[in-house]
């Protein structure tokens, strides 16, 4: 055992990398992942595929000749040397030139076809047309053979035979495709006449969708007197044809089911239709029936017998109301005379007595004594008090 | 326009218009009937189209004077 110190060790791993013939000038291809950006303006990403990675950094001085700064995604091809950076012990590949591949160079053509046609408002919302709820004919842009044509078919089939469809066929991927599709879009708007147009292939990798990626068939689309649905790739794909057209759907068999009703829908709603119109008729009976009824009700009270009975009803109120005022005259009456009564009891000459006064009178005239004056001593009265009479002889009288 | 030449789209929209005007009411009895007849005979209409259908598919085939339609599959 001979342990050596780590620096010595990274050392001897960067000399032997930066003396490889390969490892000091090669070009490198790979998808940018960690892209970030120093503040000091250097590049630092990873470079990956399936089966491995590689750590990169690009120097300012490099990166500010790059027209375009490499993005998460991007296929790229880099150039430069691979090192060790002893400070982390990372192996490194310090890039000094960046070029797209193949497909990074679609990715970008992509990118800028659709800024540039959206600017132009090729994609605008407001633009859409809506799709017909119940398409006579619907042309059909795709291959004869394929998946994609099987499955529109059998869709349409199952949901709205009613309909007509018309192919007009083309290839969906190569060069010639393109100019091909755009034709096809034209000839069946001007030329066959269709409610809706259905443009579409089945899934595929970059390249094979690329036609729809074209600017022809995106005018082609654009210029479309018909509504037209797109239908490309799997769910994931995304390409210029579904932004400029009217609506897109996920795949060929999804955009079928978008551009028609369902026959078995459809004749649940007739059903529900005519039973709607059973009971609107039914219910027309019962309100005229109703409506009868309470004719009659209005009659009836208007019948000789109800007018008299209601005759009957005033003079009762009538009399009721007279036999109450005469009862309160004469009550009034009899507090008056109870009131008067009163009066009178308190004025008579037998309270008087009763409180104990007399009245005297002298028996030989019968003159009521009111002064001593008029009587002697010996004298004769009669005294009177409230129950009787008495006799009595004057004794002696003072004043 | 006879009941043959009549579109499916046209028997439809016109049945669930007959079911919504029978529905409002204020009618006579003969309105009332009439339409509850005119709606169950748009229904006949539309059914027959539906139970009848099949599905007609052709292609476009170019030509030197133009396009053809021929029957595919």
């Amino acid at each position: 055992m001979d342990p050596r110190p780590v620096g010595v060790v990274v050392r001897y791993i960067k000399t032997l990398l930066e003396t490889d013939d390969l490892l000091s000038d090669l070009w490198v291809e790979g998808e940018v992942s960690n892209y970030s950006r120093s503040s000091a303006g250097h590049l630092y990403f990873t470079l990956k595929d399936t089966e491995g990675q590689l750590r990169c950094v690009m120097w300012r001085g490099r990166a500010e000749r790059l027209e375009r700064l490499p993005q998460d995604g991007d296929q790229i091809i880099v150039h430069g040397y691979v090192s060790l950076y002893e400070g982390s012990g990372a192996v490194q590949c310090y890039v000094d030139a960046i070029r797209p591949t193949g497909l990074g160079l679609l990715q970008q053509q992509f990118e800028t076809l659709k800024a540039r046609l959206a600017a132009e408002g090729l994609f605008d919302a407001r633009r859409k047309r809506p799709l017909p709820a119940f398409p006579r004919r619907i042309g059909v842009v795709t291959s004869p053979t394929g998946a994609a044509i099987r499955d529109i078919l059998h869709v349409l089939g199952r949901r709205y035979p009613l309909a007509e469809v018309i192919l007009a066929p083309t290839p969906v991927q190569g060069d010639d495709a393109a100019p091909q599709i755009a034709a096809a879009i034209m000839a069946l708007d001007e030329y066959v006449g269709v409610d809706v147009i259905l443009v579409g292939r089945g899934g595929g990798s970059l390249e094979d969708l690329w036609p729809f990626n074209e600017e022809r068939v995106a005018r082609a689309i654009f210029a479309c007197q018909t509504p037209v649905i797109s239908g490309v790739g799997h769910e994931t794909d995304f390409t210029i044809a579904d932004f400029v057209a009217d609506v897109r759907a996920p795949t060929p068999s999804a955009a079928a089911e978008m551009i028609v009703p369902d026959r078995a829908e459809l004749s649940a709603r007739i059903a529900q239709s005519q039973a709607r119109l059973g009971r609107a008729l039914a219910g027309w009976v019962t309100r005229a029936r109703e409506r009868t009824r309470h004719q009659q009700g209005r009659l009836a009270r208007h019948t000789p017998a109800h007018l008299i009975a209601q005759r009957r009803q005033a003079v009762d109120e009538q009399a009721q109301l007279a036999v109450r005022s005469l009862r309160r005259d004469l009550a009034l009456h009899g507090e008056r005379l109870g009131g008067l009564r009163g009066r009178l009891l308190a004025l008579s000459p037998l309270a008087t007595l009763e409180r104990g006064y007399a009245v005297v009178q002298r028996l030989d005239d019968g003159q009521i004594v009111q002064s001593i004056q008029q009587v002697g001593p010996g004298d004769g009265l009669a005294v009177r008090v409230a129950d009787g009479v008495f006799g009595a002889r004057v004794v002696e009288g003072e004043t | 326009m006879t009941d043959e030449q009549i579109s499916f789209e046209e028997a439809f929209t016109r049945l669930e218009e007959t079911v919504r005007r029978l529905e409002a009411g204020n009618l006579s009895l003969e309105e009332s009937i009439a339409l509850f007849e005119e709606g169950m005979r748009l229904a006949q209409v539309c059914n027959a189209r539906l139970d009848e259908a099949e599905l007609r598919v052709s292609q476009l085939v170019a030509d030197p004077a133009g396009y053809t339609l021929e029957p595919f599959k």
